[in-house]
């Protein structure tokens, strides 16, 4: 014990001081937001995880080249893209200062996201109405689970999206909205990451298999 | 050129970097191709499944990137370099965890009694 507070005291103590940064106020949030993110993708890997162990099984029941309709995908992904890119453009309003140019495209992202939960929805409908329904098997409850976790998510994007137009007509481009402009995009963004794995990994190897 | 004008009309090229039109578009193109060509390969059959597949998921991984890159905006000068350590960091836990669970239940699958497939009992 003793020996080990004189060696502690030999050694030469170092403090790195890092104020090289200055920091306005909300600074850090986009970062902040960004950690977020990153645990959200985690909640994503495992649900990717079970959907990847239970894919094949179908416990008797339906399997994907059954259920799945790779046309209303297709469309949904193409959806989900086009709102990515819409959604950049409202960034690069914002950027420029265009109020109203921010808000139309913001206005044109929310429909596409709509349309999107829309299309999930009916698909959904659809698969419940053909007997398909997540109390089915493992496959389907792993399915649906992971699906309608992604689109739980863009439903939410939707509503943050609205309340950021509520915003803006109120207060404008002031830099609390842009800082939170920021974060829907980087929250937009992510979720078409996501969707990317869905596609790919549920639809197009399910069907494949 | 215009990213060079905003960060110093906005003072803070540290922050969250901003965007362009051009990546945007850049972004856009790419997915789409990245996308149309997965859905055209399983929807026609053109291939056998096992190429389908390699080249599929090779898509869907290339795709993850440039969206990363174009749309996220994640580069080395991003918040100091954090947000992509982060990014890493993440990555390498996304990829533990599918991979690691896919490898263990295979093996507990094959080593468990012999299953007829469900389909056929």
């Amino acid at each position: 014990m003793a020996a080990k507070a004189t060696t502690e005291a030999l050694e030469p103590t170092f403090y790195l001081v890092n104020d090289e940064h200055h920091h306005e106020p909300g600074g850090s949030t986009l970062l902040g937001f960004w950690i977020y993110l990153m645990s959200d993708a985690l909640i994503f890997a495992t649900l990717f995880a079970t959907f990847g162990v239970l894919s094949t099984a179908y416990a008797g029941g339906p399997i994907p080249r059954e259920i799945f309709s790779l046309p209303l995908v297709a469309l949904n992904t193409a959806l989900l893209l086009v709102s990515s890119i819409t959604y950049g453009f409202a960034m690069i309003a914002m950027q420029e200062g265009r109020l109203g140019g921010t808000k139309f495209w913001l206005i044109v992202t929310g429909l596409l996201g709509a349309a999107f939960v829309g299309i999930e929805l009916f698909e959904f409908a659809e698969l419940i109405h053909e007997g398909a329904t997540p109390q089915r098997s493992a496959f389907l409850s792993a399915f649906f689970t992971l699906v309608a976790t992604h689109g739980l998510h863009v439903t939410f994007g939707i509503i943050w999206l609205i309340v950021m137009l509520f915003q803006l007509n109120q207060r404008g481009l002031h830099p609390e909205n842009q800082r939170r402009l920021q974060c829907l995009s980087m929250f937009w963004h992510f979720l078409d990451v996501v969707w990317i794995g869905v596609f790919t990994f549920v639809y197009l190897l399910g069907v494949l298999r | 050129m215009t990213d060079a004008t905003h960060a110093d009309t906005h003072g803070h090229s540290h922050g969250a970097p901003h965007a362009s039109r051009r990546a945007y578009v850049i972004g856009f193109l790419l997915s789409v191709v990245l996308t149309a060509v997965p859905f055209w390969l399983v929807m026609t059959a053109t291939l056998d499944a096992t190429t389908t597949g390699v080249l599929i998921v090779g898509a869907a991984i290339v795709q993850i990137l440039v969206h990363t890159v174009c749309f996220l905006h994640v580069n080395t000068q991003s918040e100091g370099g954090w947000t992509l350590m982060a990014y890493i960091f993440t990555a390498v836990l996304v990829l533990i965890v599918i991979a690691g669970s896919l490898w263990i239940m295979f093996h507990l699958n094959t080593n468990m009694m012999p299953m007829v497939d469900a389909r056929s009992s």
